[in-house]
This record gives structure tokens, sequence and C-alpha cells, in this order.
């Protein structure tokens, strides 16, 4: 330990600063931007009133917060409701650290990776913080003790088990292309989105098309946005898993869920759309420069994703449950098990990204009309799921995975 | 007391005291919750024995997965109230205890003593240079284990298949 | 750390699992006290494979775990259908097969 470098550690608390607080501001800026976006796609203003284009409207929503009274019903189960928003809070706040925002930047003779920590089991390291999201989700759900919430907290741990096996098997086909013989780091998320390089046609997301698709897809319902907020379907459970909440607890479970949105949108950019590359604008200027360039084009990269992502939220209405696990075990999960086969296939037989590209559209094509013609041919007039035995059984499934 | 040893004893004692509060918790959403914790610092042992690939495949599969629907089923049947009369009689209790405390002395024992002869230096300078990665995993497992691996797939199968059975089974019940 | 800390935390874990099972009386506690047992399997398993430089152990802990994600899914089925047989899980009044 004690030949550590001081330079490594400032620069690595620097870093930790700088992203901890650009997720908070991005949460802000996020909030600010949806419910612009949202008016605007509703042909109405929105908040407009605090600052300039209401810009400062989350700082009044966030002081408001703070001198809301913090209730504690009486019926809840006390250490968990007070524990379950910072265990909500804490996996989105942590999954940014493996996440390469650019290229690195040289000060003072020493190069500095843009990227908290480079682990080589990046990846599995994202994978294992999404899961855990879940838990600040369920027990916030049991601790209420309240119907809605518990049936928000019994939706949620479903669908986001579902879900989670499609975004791990997605990105298999990434790591196919990306890894090479003997090399042991191809899990690192740096090296994923170094090997897609500046030209468009090496970025993922033309090379395994289907499998972006379910990624974003499975992507959109771990953070439980529409329409897979069945956790929290307004209509239907009041406010799910957070109604008992209130003040800053409740601002808790608004931030991370927008902090989930920002990392996944980080990590979609990382993993399928090239990183922080762009036709090689990432390399003009010198080594400062080149950095601060590269991580302005992963900036840019990631605010599109989230703007998509406001954008899906008021085009698509919200799943119901069945629909909701029918698409996730019926659609998305045969998507991205033919999108490792298929990807395997081609690239050990002919060795060409076009061929695996045109495949995976292809293949992913067929199975999900054979999905649908079988579905269409079985259609019994069969009611919608009435209670909760069956809805065990794909979460039951899924364990076996 | 260098920094491994330090972070020995605190996973340590962390999953030492997860693992108790498993099984003296009232309440099975609590004792879950102390299990969670228990793996997490198993994880955090893994880690510091440098297999990292087994510490994420850990966090993912029990904390992410097998947890999630221990929580899942015991929300779904709502226990709480049925836990408390699921004791056992005092008396027993406290013959279990003096038989785990023997068990605890015999393990203990057996791994102080049977390791014959400790692995030296040397040995200690050779894991520092396999220090085991996702690659290495990938190729004793398709290559040494494959039969095991294909059997491992077999036995999702019958589990997978298992488990509609018995659902789809209850459902025509009620039918 | 030697690897005889890692198998006496290991043998102790997997005795608090045993105590677990002998004690309580809630199937799904008795369900978690399994999974510790097996996680300290899993604790030697890897302690083991780096002592003796290999891999094969945490190929091992692999195969622990997809047995126990399919022991756990079973499990908890048959608990959810005596649930619903008997509206009790405490596994000294699930004594007969006669439901």
């Amino acid at each position: 330990m004690e030949n550590f470098p001081l330079f490594l550690i400032i620069s690595s608390i620097v870093k930790i600063l700088i992203i901890a607080h650009l997720l908070i501001i991005g949460v802000m800026v996020m909030i600010w931007a949806e419910r612009r976006v949202s008016g605007w796609m509703q042909d109405r203003l929105g908040p407009n009133r605090v600052g300039p284009q209401g810009l400062l409207q989350p700082i009044a929503d966030g002081l408001k917060f703070m001198f809301k009274e913090d209730l504690i019903p009486n019926h809840v189960d006390k250490p968990l409701y007070v524990l379950a928003p910072a265990m909500l809070l804490v996996p989105a706040l942590v999954g940014v650290a493996v996440v390469p925002f650019g290229n690195s930047i040289t000060l003072f003779g020493n190069e500095i990776p843009l990227q908290i920590a480079d682990i080589n089991i990046g990846i599995l390291y994202i994978l294992a913080i999404t899961s855990l999201g879940v838990y600040g989700v369920v027990l916030g759900a049991w601790a209420s003790n309240n119907k809605y919430s518990l049936l928000g907290g019994l939706r949620s741990s479903a669908q986001m088990i579902s879900y989670e096996l499609t975004l791990g098997l997605a990105i298999i086909g990434v790591l196919m292309l990306t890894n090479t013989v003997g090399d042991n780091s191809a899990l690192s998320l740096r090296v994923i989105a170094e090997s897609q390089g500046s030209h468009l046609w090496h970025w993922n997301f033309l090379i395994h098309f289907p499998a972006f698709l379910a990624f974003t897809t499975a992507m959109y319902a771990e953070t439980n946005r529409l329409p897979f907020d069945l956790a929290e379907a307004e209509q239907e459970l009041v406010a799910g898993y957070h109604t008992e909440y209130s003040s800053m607890k409740f601002a808790m479970f608004f931030m991370a869920e927008y902090m989930n949105m920002i990392v996944g949108s980080a990590v979609v950019v990382t993993l399928f759309l090239g990183g922080w590359h762009f036709f090689g604008l990432e390399n003009v200027g010198g080594p400062v420069w080149s950095g601060i360039i590269s991580f302005g084009i992963f900036f840019v990269k990631t605010a599109i994703f989230l703007f998509v992502f406001i954008w899906v939220r008021w085009t698509l209405p919200r799943f119901r449950y069945d629909q909701l696990m029918n698409f996730g075990w019926k659609f998305l999960l045969p998507v991205a098990l033919t999108s490792i086969v298929v990807t395997g296939t081609l690239w050990i037989t002919t060795g060409s990204r076009l061929v695996v590209g045109i495949g995976n559209v292809v293949a992913a094509f067929i199975v999900v009309s054979i999905v649908a013609g079988l579905l269409v041919m079985n259609k019994a007039p069969e009611p919608a799921i009435r209670d909760n035995d069956r809805q065990i059984t794909p979460s039951a499934l899924d364990a076996i995975e | 007391m260098n920094p491994e040893q330090i972070l020995f004893y605190l996973f340590g004692a962390v999953s030492l005291i997860g693992a108790i509060a498993v099984i003296s918790f009232r309440h099975p959403i609590y004792s879950a919750l102390s299990l969670i914790v228990t793996f997490f610092a198993q994880a955090g042992l893994f880690v510091l024995l440098g297999a990292h690939f087994v510490a994420a495949v850990q966090v993912i599969v029990y904390a992410g997965a097998i947890m999630v629907l221990f929580l899942f089923v015991i929300m779904l049947l709502n226990l709480g109230t049925l836990s408390a009369k699921g004791a056992i009689s005092g008396k027993l209790k406290g013959f279990a205890v003096i038989l785990g405390i023997l068990l605890a002395i015999e393990g203990v024992y057996i791994a102080a003593n049977a390791i014959s002869d400790p692995p030296d230096a040397s040995a200690e300078a050779a894991t520092e240079s396999v220090n085991t990665t996702t690659y290495t995993i990938g190729e004793l497992l398709f290559n040494e284990y494959l039969l095991p691996f294909e059997v491992t797939s077999l036995i999702l199968l019958a589990a997978l298949i298992g488990v509609i059975v018995l659902v789809k089974r209850e459902s025509q019940a009620e039918n | 750390m030697s690897l005889e800390s890692y198998l006496i935390l290991s043998a102790l874990l997997f005795t608090i699992g045993v105590v677990g099972v002998l004690i309580r009386r809630n199937a799904i506690i008795i369900f978690m006290c399994i999974e510790l047992m097996l996680n300290a399997a899993n604790l030697a398993f890897v302690a083991i494979s780096r002592s003796l430089g290999e891999a094969s152990g945490q190929v091992f802990v692999i195969f622990v775990m997809a047995v126990a994600a399919a022991e756990v899914a079973i499990g908890l089925a048959i608990i959810v259908s005596v649930f619903k047989h008997r509206q009790t899980i405490n596994v000294d009044e699930v004594n007969s097969l006669k439901g």
C-alpha cells in the first residue's frame, strides 16, 4: 500500500467527486428535461417560471422536499422502511464506477484514464449492481405494509428478475466479438469501448442490432420506466412501492430512478454505441484536449439516449402484467438467445462483421415471426392472469438460469 | 496486520454475524436480508482470494436472483404472522445448540490440522502467477469439465420442468 | 491469510447453517440455512483452489451455484404448494403424506 503513487490517489478522488456530482446534477437536469419535453410533446409549456426556462425548477423541488415533514406512518416496519430508499440509491450511485466516460487525459506527464475503476469483470459488476436495485423497491414495498405497495413490490421483483436474464444474455454476442483468445480483460468496459473504434460499422449496435434492442428494452424494464412501470402504476396502485413515502425519502426513490436511467444510458453507449468514439473526432487535439473531447462525445451520446428514454415514456402506453411477462419471456429472451447462437456460428465460419450483422437481424426476424405465429395459432380464449399463483411461474423459472 | 488480514477479519466477522442473524431473527424477511449480507461478505472474501469472477457470479446469482426469489415467496405467502408459533421447545433448542458447538469444534479442529503440509512460500508464489481469471475458468469449464457442465444443464432443465409441473397441476386443480 | 483461517471460517459458517436447520421450524428459513451451508462449502472450495494454485475449485463453485439455483426454484415451488394445501410451512406440522 505504501508505494501507491500519491498522484493516482488524488486523481481517483477527483474523478469520483466529479462523476458523483455530475450524476446528481444530471438527475436535476433530467427532471427538468423530462417535464419540459413532456410538456412539449403534449403541446403545453411545462415548468417555466423558476429561473430561465424553468431551469431552477429542480432546485425549488428539492427545497420543497427537504422542508416537507418526514412522515413515518405507524403501521410500517420501521428499520426497513428507513433503509429501503438508501438501498435503492446506493446501487444506482456505485454502478457508474466502472463506466469509461472518455479516453485518457495526460496531466503533468501522468496518463489518467477517464474511468473510476477499470476492473477486469466490469460488465459482470454492472449486472451485479443492477440486480441489487430491486431490493430497495421490494423492501420499501414490503415495509410500507400497504396492499398497493406490496402489489407493486411483487410485480417489480418478478419483472426485474425476468428482464435481468435478457440483460445478461444480450451482451454475450458483444463479448464474443470483443474477446481474443488468451485475453483476460474482455469483460472490462474500457476494452469493449476501445474495440469498437471510430467507424460506425464497428459499433456494436449495427453488428448486434437485435441484441441492442433487447438490451435497451430490458434496461428500460430495469429502471421501472414507462412502459414498464407496473410497480408504480398510478391508475392501479396509487403510487406502487412508494405510496407511503414522503419528503426526502420519496425524493431518494425519485433520484434513484433518474440515476439508474443515466447509468443505464452510459452503459448502453459504452456497449453498443461506440463509447467515446466518433469518426476520429476523439483524437483531435493534444493529449489534454482529446481526453476532454472524448468525454464530450460520450456525454452527448448519453444525453441523446436519455432523450430517447423520455421520448419512449410519452409514446408507449403501459403494458398489462401478462403482456409484460409474455413479452419478456417469449420475445426478448428468444431474441437474445438467437443472437448468441447466430453471432457465434457466423463469426467462427465467416469472421466478417457484416455477415454477423445481417445474420443477426435475419435470425431475430425469423424467431420473432415463429413465436408470433405460434402465439396466434395457440390463441385460446385465456383470460389475463388472475391471481398471484400463476405469476410465480416465470420468476421461479428465472432462478434456474 | 496487512490490509489483506484486516479485510479478512472484517468480511469474516460480517459473514459470521450475518449467518447468526439468519437463524436468530423471528421474521423470515429479516433472515433473508441477513443472508444477503452474508453473501456479500463472502463475495468480498472471494475477491480477497483472487476469484473475481466467482465473486461477481456470487452477487449476480445469489443476491440478484435466489434471494429475490426468497423475498418474493415470503411476500407472496405473507408469512409474517406465521413465524411466531414456529419455534421449537427450549430444551430441544439447547440440545441442538450443544450439538452445533460440538460440530463447530470438530470442524475447526479438522480445518486447522488436516492439512498435513501447509503450502509453503513457493506455492504462494505459484498462486500469484496463476491469478485465476475469467479466461482460465472458461477454459477449464469447456474443456476439462465439459461433461459436468452438460450434466448441470440437464439438472437445470429437470428443475425447470419440475417447477412447471408443480405449478401447472395447482392451477388445473383450481379449475 | 493462511488457508487454515479460511477453512475455519468456512467450518463455522457451515455449523451455523446446521444449527439453523436444527432449531428453526420455518421451511423457508431452513432453506436459507441450506444455502448458507452450500456457501460455506463454496468458500472452502475457493480457498483450497487458491492454495493449490489452480482454478478447478472455482469451476466447482459455479457448479454448486447452478445446482443451488435449481434446488431453490424447485424447493420454493414445493413450499408454495404446501402452503396452499395446509396454510402453514412449519415443517413439524407438515408430517403426513395425506393431504
